[in-house]
């Protein structure tokens, strides 16, 4: 196996909240190989968006470790690795031109003189399947497609070694959905790009990655490659996130099958030992109590007593 | 009878740029105990149908241009003001995506069903509080006599979603609708809320008219559903047969979409090219004759009705993926 473009060893961020502390992301480790797609899956509250924001240097670990390329993360890696945002209209400037917003990137890193840059937004505009006239206009002139074209194209016109698309479709409707994802598909095949694909609807990631990773209340439950976790997951929360997911097949859809009780809990006070266990069908007195450790189990990387 | 029949209705947006007819020409009908799903994509109008009905929709700035919206033979439409306040949160109650918003942050969970049974019924204070917390029993929260007591904004998503159901259910309504009740929900969470609903119900025998942009939901939950595009229904059936053979050709662009599971991992999807039309400039034909690989003509000339093609089966399609089925 190649060296990993990104690993994170042991990372931490806790966010302090009135009298406690919010355990955001509580000692993960994870890489994405070179050219690889590593998706990263969970529900509100499972630390998927704060691991995005670390990443990109958003936010400063509390503890643990992000490597690029085998160095310490740092500034100068800027560049190399660019986000994707889920909602398209809050993450463009309202107030400049789309030519502009895609203009401004080059002009941070001091690439190409203003007719380069030019030609640059005009090629890269066509490539992500939108008329280089759409340089004028304004955000709020496009659809929510569009606009999510524009991020995309943002995202690429430094030429990154790796991408983190955050929630990257989850605000566009289903038509459109379709048309970005087989775009991201499209443009990673062609640009060799490693990625870092971030949702909360598991049939989507499963599509777009290699490998997948199920995060719940901000650490890793399970990894595997992404036909061993889809056919056969172990880990009682990733079964109950595929046993949840709404089926298109009416007559499927209405036999019975066996729901998860009750809500997610606060990362504020996350319950102790097994953090699934107020919630897990299979829980023992020993999930109460001890903290299960990620393992190796078969094909994937399994955190539970009893996988 | 029909519980409720929607005929012609058209719902518009006077703006600076022009006209928005959000709604145009709208026919639909729900029995009594039977659940429709109305299902589109943003723009479609699925929304302003169901604002229309209980007439939320002058609050929003629109305005019913046409059309009736027969409740029991009632015309809604033609109501006054007293006359739909005694309608709404009664007979016909509603839930809304965002329950926080929707909830008053300043009143416990318990008097807001209160305040919402005492409206409309003869009903002593403390019988009130007994049946609220009955009806939080009903929609299954824990510890319902505490929660009662509880502000909206010390739940969790999934309860503050029930604390809204057993609001809307307070007065036993004939028809509930639900306008995307499990976007704003983690799947786990919207597990748990879609088998309520369909439990409750079954269980009261009350009809439910559903909004929603999920597919998946649709298929977890309705008996019959319509489907939105610009403004109108483009087709409409039984849940089975429309999921099993869609006539429509958007339809079975939007079920191929979505059918992300079927295909083989990192494939290129199906899509429907294009983006949705402006509703300020719509074309003279079909509005998705632009996007439709099946256009021809006379889909750019002129508007096709909607036709039967079977029993409870319609669609609104000059080229349909299927030929009539006789009646």
């Amino acid at each position: 196996m190649s060296a990993p473009l990104l690993e994170l060893r042991g990372l931490v961020k806790h966010f302090p909240a009135g009298a406690g502390t919010v355990r955001a992301v509580d000692d993960v480790s994870l890489h994405v190989a070179p050219g690889e797609t590593l998706g990263l899956v969970g529900e509100s509250g499972c630390g998927k968006s704060t691991i995005a924001r670390l990443v990109m240097r958003i936010y400063q670990p509390s503890a643990g470790s992000i490597l690029f390329d085998g160095a310490e993360l740092a500034r100068a890696d800027r560049a190399r690795m660019q986000m994707v945002f889920q909602d398209p209209f809050a993450s463009l400037n309202p107030r400049e031109t789309i030519g502009r917003i895609l203009e401004q990137p080059l002009l941070v890193h001091r690439r190409g003189d203003a007719a380069e840059r030019r030609d640059r937004v005009a090629a890269l505009l066509q490539r992500v399947g939108l008329r280089p006239e759409l340089a004028q206009r304004y955000p709020h002139e496009l659809s929510g497609g569009q606009r999510q074209r524009v991020g995309i194209a943002r995202a690429l016109i430094l030429h990154p070694a790796m991408i983190v698309c955050d929630e990257a479709v989850s605000a566009l409707d289903v038509s459109v959905r379709a048309q970005v994802l087989n775009l991201l598909l499209e443009l990673r095949e062609e640009l060799g790009l490693t990625a870092l694909f971030i949702s909360h609807d598991l049939a989507v990631v499963r599509h777009m990655s290699d490998r997948v990773a199920v995060m719940y209340l901000g650490q890793l439950v399970e990894q595997a490659d992404r036909d061993s976790l889809w056919h056969a997951p172990r880990h009682p929360y990733t079964r109950a996130l595929i046993a949840a997911a709404p089926r298109l097949d009416p007559s499927a859809a209405r036999t019975p099958r066996a729901l998860l009780q009750g809500d997610l809990p606060s990362p504020i006070d996350p319950p102790p030992g097994c953090r699934f266990h107020p919630r897990c069908p299979l829980a023992q007195p020993r999930c109460r109590q001890e903290a299960p450790a990620l393992r190796q189990v078969g094909a994937a990387q399994v955190a539970c007593h009893f996988a | 009878m029909a519980l409720l029949d929607i005929r012609g209705l058209q719902t518009w947006f006077d703006t600076r740029a022009g006209t928005v007819k959000a709604v145009n020409g709208v026919n639909l009908s729900i029995q009594p105990g039977e659940t429709l799903a109305l299902v589109g994509e943003s723009g479609s109008g699925k929304s302003v149908t169901a604002y229309s009905v209980l007439r939320l929709i002058e609050a929003a700035g629109g305005r019913i241009a046409g059309g009736e919206v027969l409740f029991k033979g009632t015309d809604l439409l033609k109501l006054d003001a007293a006359g739909i306040r005694a309608v709404r949160g009664n007979r016909i109650a509603m839930i809304f995506q965002e329950p926080l918003s929707a909830l008053n942050p300043v009143q416990s969970i318990g008097t807001q069903i209160v305040e919402a049974l005492r409206l409309h019924r003869d009903i002593g204070l403390r019988a009130a509080r007994e049946r609220a917390v009955e009806l939080l029993e009903l929609v299954r929260m824990p510890s319902p006599r505490e929660r009662a007591e509880e502000f909206p904004h010390r739940l969790s998503g999934g309860m503050r979603q029930r604390a809204m159901i057993a609001i809307a259910l307070a007065c036993e309504p004939e028809l509930l609708i639900a306008d995307e009740p499990t976007t704003a929900l983690d799947v786990t969470t919207q597990a748990q809320i879609l088998a309520l609903l369909r439990e409750l119900q079954q269980r009261l025998g009350m009809a439910m008219l559903l909004i929603t942009h999920d597919l998946g939901v649709v298929a977890e939950i309705a008996d019959r559903v319509a489907v939105m595009y610009a403004g109108r229904v483009v087709e409409e059936g039984a849940v089975g047969a429309l999921f099993d053979r869609p006539a429509h050709p958007y339809t079975r662009g939007l079920l191929d979409a979505v059918r992300i599971e079927a295909l083989p991992p990192g494939s290129r999807l199906p899509e429907i090219p294009g983006i949705v039309p402006s509703l300020l400039d719509l074309p003279p034909g079909c509005a998705f004759a632009p996007r439709c690989g099946r256009a021809s003509a006379i889909c750019q000339a002129e508007l096709p009705a909607l036709r039967a093609i079977g029993v409870g089966r319609r669609h609104a399609c000059c080229h349909p993926h299927l030929e009539p089925v006789p009646a």
